[in-house]
């Protein structure tokens, strides 16, 4: 079976890479978008937290014999509780500073979080074996789908639409984004905002952590897989904007779906289609596809 | 985007040329001239993202996209083509204004953090581009580019004479970006920094301004590329990495936002660093690099010669 004389089996599987790839940009994308939101501080360090994540999820499962579900548990607590003494040890200082303060801050945390898993483990990286119950996979006849990739899209998404649950439709989401609006004012109505800043830093890196535990029985668990991801998803995000959580996540995807697109009809260009995407979209709508104008 | 400056100094112009002349001609008789020679080039790389920065408010993340760019076009030319230095560091000049002014006319569409963000993807578009293209020689880079002949007459491969030639774009590069600062244009860019919609509502058309200034420093890091280029006979992947953008935020913060001599301290501080960590400690290099960020964002925000010039201020007053 050929579409557009590409064989439909290597138009799936790499669509399906896409898929995957999209669902990390909207996880990541979305922790970017909280953290922003509230603390006006882009997370340099999200791609640092997310190699972290699979780390700790690699380690667990080494020397403590952490099965994969737990993990997927522990890596966001970890790395959150890492947040939580990242937000009140130091970005907590920079309140009032201009926000590329925030940006070269958690620039150096990835450098020191990157140079020290560098040292303990090269950068070769090692391989993390996804649970045995996701192990194998289905034909769907037109493709083979391999449990666990489908398993790592449905998480993503899940993840994702319980975060737009949360924002938008609860009390603690309108609460979250009034104080986004104005702290000053929800804090005059007895809300502790620097609590909830801190708590929004934790869930934002502690998203990206799960990512991480996601990705890490697909790809090599090494300390600079962070940082080739964090800059895509960086132009994921001048692309999608960040003004809307669905926005992103509908982003995240259909760059993730193009750029698998790309490595079945031009691979050379598969490495820089966002980047040229993210050009394209500057030239004609400077906001980005969700973004307000400022 | 309003950094945090330290006031002005006045020492006059001279003075301060005068001064840093002199040390350059001091220092190679003390120090390892191809040392110095690395030193002088990422002071010159500091100095034009300082323009951008410290002067300007805006923060690329993608600088090394010219430096490295330049340093590919000047290598090719001097080894391929067989161009003189001289022209090859005017094309390396020209190339990276080039590259500044598409980078410029599509990050400033978008202000604040995206901007940063916007420069950083572009400088990867250029990186996997350097990775991809025949003519950058991919993973091995270009080596055993030929230093050549100054005009066809004067030979580089002496590493004193090169030394010179050196100092002396080096000077000529820091003698624009002082021009550029005490400039009108330079009072308009420092209008921007601090308030851009009271700079609109004189009337100034601030993306205009952005723009060249943004020309302006990317043509003159890519000059800084291109020399370094010569002097270390190579161009590679590694000048055109995201590391070195970072690199040269770092050596601008640590010397001193928005002065003149910041960029220059904080490029030999982290150049002499790495050249005596680099032995010692080899891998470790990341993360103290990645310390002095945190450092310096968090408790030393005026940079060296910031401190220094706030530390006069305040004794000038006493007195």
């Amino acid at each position: 079976m050929e579409i557009f004389g590409i064989p439909s089996a290597l138009l799936g599987s790499q669509l399906l890479v896409g898929l995957i790839n999209g669902s990390f940009y909207a996880v990541l994308s979305l922790g970017l978008a909280i953290i922003f939101g509230l603390l006006n501080i882009i997370n340099f360090a999200h791609g640092a937290q997310y190699m972290l994540g699979a780390f700790v999820a690699l380690l667990a499962s080494k020397y403590l014999g952490v099965n994969y579900w737990l993990a997927l548990l522990l890596a966001p607590l970890t790395v959150g509780v890492l947040g939580v003494v990242i937000e009140r040890t130091m970005l907590q200082r920079l309140r009032g500073l201009d926000h590329l303060y925030g940006l070269l801050l958690t620039f150096g945390l990835a450098l020191i979080l990157e140079g020290l898993f560098k040292n303990f483990f090269g950068v070769s990286g090692e391989s993390y074996e996804a649970p045995e119950a996701l192990s194998g996979g289905v034909d769907l006849g037109f493709m083979f789908l391999p449990l666990y990739r489908g398993f790592v899209v449905v998480a993503a998404l899940g993840v994702c639409l319980m975060a737009w649950y949360l924002i938008e439709r609860t009390s603690l989401g309108a609460t979250l984004r009034a104080a986004t609006q104005r702290p000053d004012l929800v804090q005059a109505l007895g809300i502790n905002v620097p609590v909830l800043i801190t708590a929004t830093y934790a869930v934002g890196s502690a998203l990206a952590a799960f990512a991480g535990v996601l990705a890490a029985p697909i790809f090599q668990v090494n300390p600079v897989m962070g940082s080739n991801l964090i800059i895509v998803v960086f132009a994921v995000v001048v692309i999608g904007g960040m003004g809307s959580i669905l926005g992103s996540i509908v982003t995240g995807l259909g760059l993730g779906l193009i750029e698998g697109l790309t490595k079945v009809v031009y691979p050379e260009a598969s490495a820089v289609v966002i980047f040229l995407i993210m050009v394209i979209v500057l030239l004609l709508r400077p906001a980005g596809l969700f973004g307000k104008q400022a | 985007m309003k950094p945090v400056i330290a006031a002005a100094g006045k020492t006059p112009t001279w003075h301060l040329f005068l001064g840093v002349a002199l040390v350059g001609a001091i220092a190679p008789f003390v120090v390892y001239p191809t040392f110095l020679m690395k030193i002088l080039c990422f002071a010159l790389f500091a100095c034009a993202f300082n323009l951008l920065l410290g002067y300007a408010g805006l923060l690329s993340f993608g600088h090394a996209a010219f430096f490295g760019g330049s340093a590919y076009v000047t290598g090719w030319l001097c080894k391929q083509v067989g161009a003189t230095p001289e022209l090859g560091l005017l094309a390396g000049a020209g190339f990276g204004a080039l590259l500044g002014a598409v980078f410029g006319g599509l990050a400033i569409r978008r202000a604040g953090i995206y901007f940063s963000m916007i420069t950083l993807g572009l400088a990867q578009l250029v990186f996997f581009l350097a990775l991809q293209m025949k003519f950058t020689g991919g993973e091995d880079g270009l080596q055993g580019i030929p230093r050549g002949k100054l005009f066809g007459l004067v030979d580089l491969n002496d590493s004193m004479t090169m030394y010179w030639f050196v100092l002396l774009v080096f000077l000529g590069g820091l003698f624009v970006v002082y021009r550029t600062i005490h400039s009108p244009f330079g009072q308009i860019l420092k209008a921007i920094r601090d308030n851009e919609p009271r700079a609109i509502s004189l009337g100034y058309d601030v993306d205009r301004y952005k723009l060249l200034a943004f020309v302006i420093s990317a043509s003159l890091a890519g000059l800084a590329g291109s020399t370094k280029s010569l002097v270390f006979q190579l161009a590679s992947l590694t000048d055109v990495h995201w590391h070195t953008s970072g690199q040269v935020v770092l050596m601008t913060l640590l010397g001193g936002l928005g002065t003149v001599l910041g960029p220059v301290v904080g490029a030999a501080t982290i150049v002499g660093l790495e050249n005596v960590l680099a032995d010692k400690v080899g891998p470790w290099v990341m993360v103290i690099m990645g310390v002095i960020f945190v450092v310096c964002v968090l408790a030393f925000r005026r940079g060296i010669v910031g401190e220094l010039a706030a530390l006069r201020s305040r004794g000038g007053a006493d007195h």
